[in-house]
């Protein structure tokens, strides 16, 4: 057991009762496909070339995804958590709109922005020849757009905490503000980060809407685990529960292993400021 | 050779105007209460903390002038800086800690580690090298943060409360190893200190800050003889009246009069010794002592065998009593009590 879940922290009986609830809500649904999954030709399934090409897809994009969020979250948290500017709620707000917003309606805003003939997309088109609707990239995007708020706030929050007093001690010791960032920050908010960033990931695996929107649904090129699982609903609902499931197993699996590893020593931001 | 500050800043409700100048070779302490503005003083002359007009010079060479828009960021002044709560660098070992000023500023790895080795053994915990930070204890973590500063070689050293963050039974302990250590650095030295045990234990020279300005500066002795300020003299434990002399009367803020043996007139302080008052509970026909005030009692202070008296009244004063004298009296806080001194037991200097 955990530390909180020593003697004497025993809790009333209602509220053991609904977490009790909340415990079987969140159970129920996976005992149903459990209940329901067509073992025997599970095998089978699993091996089906079209899952296993969705299966790697949903893994490539969700990883670039993560990673650019890492790459372009982090500045933008800083620059949230440490630096005071007019508009600054406004650019939060903005930031982490797509966290509420329908995944669908940022799929469509992405498409009228990015696309062949969007704001930015047609220049994109006309001078590079790039051109993201209906490609593995745009993938990659949609899931970006959804899921890089996830890290930001996380990490912002964490930077907070972080009052800068260990930065500051790095400045006077000849360190540059760069070298500072990453020498000190970084590893003083990794915690957060990693927390971040799995989040992030868990968003990008599991998105649907904005990339069916924006990304179309191709086998092989844009059809990711989600979207392979709606659409055999529709053919094969045997072929989907096990779908389903592999999904389920695959981020049950990282979550559980990250959480012993990065979370469960107790490791918090603040800790990492205090020596 | 030296450092010297002019500067003014206002944080908050911090007013802070300062004037002070320290020597190669000497440490001047920044002694006054909590919210003095002492620490932001010490971030001042780190960069941390930018100033709003005046001049900070190292060596003659402006770090931090508003004037002439010179504002040298604290990683390319040749400071040091041990903080109050050490702030050593938790993902790191006791030895990358050393190490790190260095590395930042581009030696080589091994060339790095090594003179932090070297460093770690001066102040004698090189056993700890491999370690974390929250394996030592507060004064090895304070001697680690003394290593790391020093390690970069500074011009200038700056201590902010070194002694702080320690208990006080190693307090008396690790303030004598941190003398021994700061008497092998011949730079400038700056620390901060709430405690006048520290500042006379390290410090060459005084400076009182309270309220953002510095009131008095010489070596302790000197201060605590001849307050000028009410920090001082509570830590003194003698009672400082300030006023205006004119004919040989000494006129207070608070409109009470004091009459003094001899005194050039204009602005004076008066110190006047808790021991030197005398209490009576009625005032006695054609008193001698001319220095008569009336009081209330706010406080009984029990010290072994003299109790100290709070007074409250136009004149508020501590006086000391034996307990004998006490028991005499029968005095309770909130009893009227009438003061009286003699003019000769008041010392008075100008202000």
């Amino acid at each position: 057991m955990s530390r909180a879940g020593g003697r004497g922290t025993r809790p009333p009986a209602p509220v053991i009762a609904l977490a009790a609830i909340a415990v079987a809500f969140f159970a129920l649904p996976l005992i149903g496909l459990l209940w329901r999954a067509p073992w025997s030709s599970a095998w089978r399934y699993v091996s089906d070339r079209t899952a296993l090409t969705a299966l790697r897809l949903s893994m490539v994009c969700s990883l670039w995804a993560t990673a650019l969020s890492v790459v372009f979250g982090v500045p933008l948290a800083w620059i949230l958590a440490r630096v005071q500017f007019a508009g600054r709620g406004a650019v939060r707000a903005l930031c982490t709109l797509s966290m509420v917003l329908p995944p669908v309606v940022g799929g469509v805003a992405l498409f009228y922005a990015l696309g062949r003939r969007g704001l930015v997309g047609q220049w994109l088109y006309d001078w590079f020849g790039v051109q993201l609707p209906f490609t593995t990239a745009g993938v990659v995007v949609a899931q970006t757009f959804v899921a890089m708020p996830f890290l930001v706030i996380t990490v912002e929050a964490a930077l907070r905490q972080l009052d800068g007093r260990a930065e500051a001690a790095s400045r006077t010791l000849g360190a540059s503000r760069w070298y500072t960032f990453r020498r000190v920050t970084l590893p003083a908010i990794r915690p957060a980060l990693v927390a971040g960033a799995v989040l992030a990931w868990a968003r990008a695996l599991g998105e649907f809407g904005a990339t069916i929107t924006f990304a179309g649904n191709f086998p092989g090129t844009t059809q990711t685990m989600p979207l392979a699982v709606y659409i055999a609903r529709e053919t094969n609902p045997e072929q989907a529960i096990i779908l389903a499931l592999l999904l389920i197993a695959i981020s049950f699996a990282v979550l559980v292993g990250l959480r012993d590893r990065w979370f469960g020593r107790g490791s918090s931001p603040h800790d990492a400021v205090l020596a | 050779m030296s450092l010297s500050a002019a500067l003014q800043l206002r944080l908050g409700t911090l007013d802070l105007r300062a004037e002070f100048g320290v020597q190669p070779g000497e440490l001047l302490a920044l002694l006054g209460p909590n919210g003095a503005g002492k620490s932001t003083l010490l971030r001042c002359l780190a960069g941390l903390q930018p100033i709003e007009s005046g001049r900070i010079a190292i060596d003659d060479v402006s770090v931090d002038e508003p004037a002439s828009a010179t504002f040298v960021e604290p990683e390319r002044r040749s400071v040091g800086y041990v903080f109050q709560e050490y702030l050593l660098f938790p993902h790191m070992t006791v030895l990358e800690n050393v190490a790190f000023g260095l590395r930042a500023r581009g030696r080589p790895k091994r060339e790095a580690r090594d003179a932090a080795h070297r460093w770690l053994e001066q102040v004698g915990l090189t056993e700890y090298v491999g370690q974390k930070p929250q394996a030592l204890s507060g004064g090895q973590a304070q001697r680690v943060a003394l290593a790391r500063a020093l390690a970069t070689e500074p011009r200038v050293l700056l201590l902010d409360e070194p002694l702080a963050a320690l208990d006080a039974g190693t307090r008396a302990t690790v303030r004598r190893d941190l003398r021994q250590h700061l008497a092998t650095f011949d730079g400038i030295r700056v620390m901060v200190t709430h405690d006048p045990v520290d500042a006379y234990a390290l410090a060459d020279r005084v400076a009182i800050i309270d309220e953002g300005r510095i009131v008095q500066t010489g070596t302790l002795s000197e201060v605590t003889s001849r307050p000028r300020s009410r920090y001082v003299a509570d830590l003194v434990g003698v009672n400082l009246v300030a006023g205006n002399v004119t004919d040989g009367v000494l006129r207070t803020d608070g409109g009470a009069q004091v009459v003094i043996a001899d005194a050039a007139p204009g602005p004076a302080f008066a110190v006047i010794r808790p021991h030197s008052i005398s209490l009576v509970r009625h005032l006695a026909e054609g008193a001698s002592a001319r220095n008569q005030w009336s009081g209330v009692v706010t406080e009984l202070d029990r010290l072994g065998d003299r109790v100290r008296v709070g007074i409250d009244g136009a004149m508020p004063l501590t006086a000391e009593i034996t307990a004998a004298a006490l028991d005499a009296l029968q005095l309770q806080p909130g009893d009227p009590i009438h003061t009286s001194v003699k003019a000769t037991d008041i010392e008075v200097y100008p202000a």
